[in-house]
């Protein structure tokens, strides 16, 4: 026998905070070139702070060991499979790391002139040409933070369009599968929502949309693939019903990885839609952003963008501020430009037939698991689906078994769940997306756990029901977290005595 | 066997009055505490607030949920349960007793008569699941 | 794989495409790239941005020095290519480090309680103020003027279709502070908030104090922001404030032509629950041991939709843990002194060049060149290889001929010189 030690260096890192002393520092800063200033008296004694109360006091071996103690608690692309469905967690390259952080394109001030920003402003006139051509439509801003944040962008684009047309409308369509930052985004831009109830088949009902097509409607706001990763095939009859009514269609292009190089939104009628570079364009996401949420449109929405634009005369870039229809600015300065740098990198490094390629590995990858692991799982959804695949735990939970622990359960094989419970419309989805990043033999490796799972809920219930088993952290009680938040630390709460 | 009081008087979204004089005690029944699962917190309006029959007066949450409470009658909150900002898990304990939600003095009080007796209850949450 | 999809060709997987909706081209984006040539394409468009020029600008976006360990912390696989921390057992890194960042940044700012972060600091003017509508139940709101140009831009945009009025106060022609007077004026009970920024845009520290009085005795809420995160380093936190919407790109985030940079969001804890944006909570798990998780998500849109407090989803977790990593090397006595050596570099600058406001001053400053145009100074710097302050006529067009001049830990005594020389 092996005898277990009761404790383990790396595992039980503290918080920052207990591992303060005082008097350590990591920081180092040259001597002063200028005279000392005295606070009190260059600012008014009653404006000086005195210390930070509890602020960190390390030395740097200490911090570098207490960061990366933390990494090794995590689970990234770079360990395995990742797969997410609607997140598309591909391989983040690290050339666009290197370029991102070049010092020409990490240290430009935004307000730095024009005429000595040029490398910068060409790479986002690049990146919006590459995203038109992409999607099939005829202009992009680039200055949407976020995927939702661009969501927003878009919105606010069709509600100034209809309002230069005379009326703005009241509300805009949902379907029933979509993602929660539809129905929150048209609430902030002003909007009723109403939702549309997909068909048997999970996709729009052409009937029912129809009726719910009334001349107060917006917009429709439509994922395709939808969330069950299944392509909307009267996504063109959808647009002529919305367009007849003098309504607009937006396009939640989340689901952009399935489509890049196959088919343009542009094409099949959408009037403005937001793209997720750290999505489809392989930035990294980094334990929750930055993203990027870059918006195109169509030619009558163009003159309606975020201001300001960039523009092209005389040979140099510039950036034009006057324009009368915007809808404003949504955030300060022009974009996540360091994201954007990246996702140029991704475009660059794959080219136009790269790009068609990755996308055609994508939808492959999800097949191939869909056919592998359709014996196993229940698949409500029959239809050919593209870069993921939706099933549900419905024979699982005859034992009590739900996605969420099956998910949990994955993890003791080492690799990340699926996202678990969405779409709604499919009760306890398992919503799978594996990317184009991997081979066949991690998705091979991925199939035997997820049919090793479904044998284990069948013979060993409770070995699922209690997973994870092989982490630092077992299974943790989120219910306590939310009946007594603790939100920051504090000395007398040291971990064992929060209440 | 959960047992469902023959003195309330219950509501299709499953919430529970028990009149007393003009005042009438309200709470979610046992069968919703079960369905929401472990509830976490508890949103109930202030005392004097006007409620209106069959439309929300507040919410209960779950870790990833969140439910409406109808209101049975209409009238005007008197009372709340303040017991329950700070242990919202009496809701999954004593849902028909201790977890109580809000007093309301009823402003029509033949609307009472609109809702099911515990039998009916039964048969309707029977029926539901 | 193909045949195991009883497929024949890649083709085949798109085959219930309906035709039309095919694009039946390639993309017209030129051939993919090698590693090599995607570098020397990108060290040239570098080379066209002027990196080796010294700059003067602040305005929203500093020029810190970034610690070493700062790239050497997100550059880990396991923080960098991780999803947002949903799957607690596998995510404690990034989740421990958010409930430090929470910590620090209450530490910093006096709240009870901080966000994971927002996109920025101009889109947490907007989500501050909406939550302040929400708690007060009122639908106006009062900006200072000397809040940063574009924060209130975006604030504009937000507002305008959510119904709520925005009215901007305006500031005293001598201090460059926040006019009170001109602020209570426009106080009555419809405002749900009055937003000060401190520093403000000119540099100059604010009358915090003295305009959160002022809101109260009108019933609304005070939104105190930064824009420059080091200032906290030695100023007085915003103890009066219920609400603080700041800008963390100071904290080790390079200006990168302006973003991706980290908004946060900080307040009571009896706002909690009004509050947008993702927060770290701490509880156990099933053996007993001290885990975190994301928590109070019913506030959020992927459950509570069309109700939520903001649609927000993505925020800025990998900047967050920047400015975590920067907090850390630089700790208690290290934010003091670098923010003493901003105080003293700026008022080095301020000796040779005489400022246009009266208020105290962190680290930037309005000046004007007597007898030279501001362009006519900043064209005389570019040739010398130095961008000078940013011209405000763009913003406050009472204020053409001036500039905004910022000094940091990282200007040189000798630029500061050939910059007052040329005044």
């Amino acid at each position: 026998m092996v005898k277990a030690v009761s404790s383990h260096i790396v595992r039980d890192e503290p918080l920052i905070f207990e591992r303060s002393s005082p008097g350590k520092r990591a920081w180092q800063l040259p001597e002063l070139d200028v005279p000392a200033v005295d606070p009190e008296e260059a600012l008014g004694a009653e404006n000086v702070r005195a210390e930070i109360p509890g602020f960190p006091e390390v030395s740097e071996v200490e911090a570098i060991r207490h960061f990366t103690r933390l990494s090794t608690w995590n689970y990234g692309i770079d360990l395995g499979l990742y797969p997410l469905g609607s997140c598309t967690m591909k391989y983040n390259p690290r050339i666009n790391e290197l370029v991102a952080r070049l010092e020409g394109l990490a240290w430009p001030h935004p307000y730095q002139p024009e005429s000595l920003a040029q490398g910068a402003l060409e790479i986002m006139a690049r990146l919006e040409a590459a995203l038109a051509e992409i999607t099939g439509m005829d202009a992009v801003t680039l200055q949407p933070a976020a995927g939702a944040h661009g969501e927003l962008t878009g919105v606010l684009l069709i509600r100034a369009y209809l309002e230069s047309q005379g009326n703005p409308r009241k509300k805009v369509l949902i379907p029933d599968s979509a993602h929660g930052t539809n129905p929150a985004t048209a609430a902030i831009a002003g909007y009723g929502v109403e939702n549309v109830r997909s068909n048997q088949r999970g996709m729009i009902d052409l009937e029912g949309l129809a009726r719910a097509v009334t001349e107060d409607v917006a917009a429709l706001m439509v994922t395709n693939p939808n969330t069950l990763g299944v392509f909307e095939e009267n996504i063109t009859q959808a647009v002529e019903i919305l367009h007849a009514k003098g309504a607009l269609v937006y396009m939640d292009g989340a689901n952009m990885n399935a489509l890049v190089g196959i088919a343009r939104p542009g094409d099949f009628g959408a009037d403005v839609m937001h793209l997720n570079l750290h999505k489809t364009f392989s930035t990294p996401h980094g334990g929750g952003g930055p993203g990027s949420g870059p918006v195109a449109v169509k030619q009558r929405l163009e003159p309606f963008l975020p201001a300001p634009r960039l523009k092209r005369a005389s040979g140099a870039w510039s950036l034009d501020y006057d324009r009368p229809w915007s809808i404003g600015r949504v955030r300060a300065f022009y974009g996540n430009f360091g994201v954007l740098v990246r996702a140029l990198a991704y475009i660059l490094a794959h080219g136009g037939d790269g790009l068609r390629n990755a996308t055609v590995d994508a939808v492959l990858n999800a097949v191939y698991l869909r056919k592998a692991l359709e014996p196993y799982y229940d698949l409500p959804y029959p239809d050919p689906n593209m870069h993921e695949v939706v099933f549900s735990d419905e024979r699982q939970a005859r034992r009590g078994v739900r996605t969420g622990d099956i998910a949990k359960r994955l993890i003791d094989y080492g690799f990340h769940p699926y996202t678990v419970s969405f779409p709604l419309i499919v009760h306890g989805a398992l919503m799978i997306e594996p990317t184009e990043t991997e081979g066949k033999r991690e998705l091979d490796a991925f199939i035997e756990a997820m049919i090793a799972i479904a044998r284990e809920v069948e013979e060993d219930t409770q070995t699922v029901l209690q997973a994870p088993h092989s982490t630092r952290t077992s299974r943790v009680d989120e219910v306590t977290a939310a009946r007594r938040p603790v939100l920051r630390w504090k000395p007398e709460c040291d971990g064992k005595s929060c209440s | 066997m959960t047992t469902y009081p023959e003195n309330y008087r219950y509501t299709k979204e499953h919430e529970w009055v028990l009149m007393e004089g003009d005042v009438g005690t309200v709470g979610i029944t046992d069968h919703a505490q079960n369905e929401l699962g472990d509830i976490v917190y508890v949103d109930l309006p202030k005392v004097g607030t006007r409620v209106e029959q069959n439309k929300s007066l507040g919410s209960v949450e779950s870790v990833k949920a969140v439910s409406d409470i109808y209101s049975p009658v209409s009238g005007e909150i008197v009372e709340i349960n303040q017991d329950l900002s700070q242990t919202p898990e009496k809701i999954n304990q004593d849902p028909h007793g201790a977890a109580w939600l809000v007093r309301i003095r009823l402003s029509a009080p033949d609307e009472v008569k609109q809702l099911m007796t515990a039998a009916e209850y039964r048969s309707h949450i029977g029926a539901e699941s | 794989m193909l045949e195991a999809c009883g497929l024949t060709s890649a083709e085949d997987l798109f085959a219930h495409l309906p035709a039309h909706v095919r694009l039946g081209r390639g993309l017209q984006i030129g051939p993919g790239l090698s590693e090599y040539e995607i570098v020397d394409y990108f060290k040239a468009r570098a080379a066209e941005n002027a990196s080796d020029y010294a700059c003067f600008l602040g305005a929203g976006a500093y020029r810190h020095y970034r610690p070493v360990l700062v790239d050497t912390v997100v550059s880990r696989g396991e923080f960098l290519t991780a999803y947002t921390p949903y799957q607690a057992e596998i995510s404690q890194g990034t989740l421990t480090a958010i409930f430090e960042f929470q910590t620090m940044l209450c530490q910093l700012t006096g709240m009870d309680v901080a966000n994971a972060s927002m996109y920025d600091g101009s889109s947490a003017v907007p989500e501050a103020a909406q939550m302040a509508a929400r708690i007060t139940g009122r639908k106006a709101v009062v900006v200072s003027r000397t809040v940063h140009p574009e924060y209130r831009a975006v604030l504009r945009t937000y507002a305008r279709h959510q119904e709520m009025r925005v009215e901007e106060a305006g500031y005293q022609p001598e201090s460059g502070q926040i006019d009170l007077d001109d602020l209570g004026r426009k106080l009555n009970e419809e405002v749900a908030a009055v937003i000060l920024q401190s520093p403000n845009f000119f540099g100059v520290v604010e009358e915090t104090r003295a305009a959160a009085e002022l809101a109260h005795r009108h019933g609304a809420l005070l939104v105190f922001v930064f824009a420059e995160a080091v200032s906290l380093g030695i100023l007085e936190p915003p103890r009066e404030a219920d609400i603080v919407a700041g800008e963390l790109q100071s904290f080790a985030i390079s200006p990168s032509f302006g973003g991706p940079y980290a908004g946060v969001l900080a307040t009571r804890d009896k706002y909690v629950r009004q509050m947008p944006g993702r927060l770290v909570g701490q509880t156990r798990d099933s053996r007993g041991r001290r885990a975190f998780c994301l928590t109070l998500a019913t506030r959020e849109q992927h459950i509570r939709r069309e109700k939520a407090t903001s649609n927000i989803c993505t925020n800025q977790a990998l900047i967050a843990l920047m400015a975590t990593v920067f907090m850390t090397v630089y700790g208690k006595t290290g934010l003091r002194e670098l923010a003493r050596q901003n105080l003293a570099k700026a008022h080095y600058l301020a000796s040779r060049i005489q400022p246009r406001f009266s208020g105290p001053f962190f680290n930037e400053f309005v000046a004007a060149a007597s007898g030279k145009s501001a362009e006519a100074v900043n064209e005389a710097l570019l040739r010398e290889k130095i961008i000078g302050g940013l011209p405000l006529d763009r913003f406050y067009p009472e204020l053409r001929g001036h500039v905004l001049l910022c000094a940091t830990e990282m200007t040189r005594r000798e630029d500061m010189d050939r910059v007052a020389a040329q005044w």
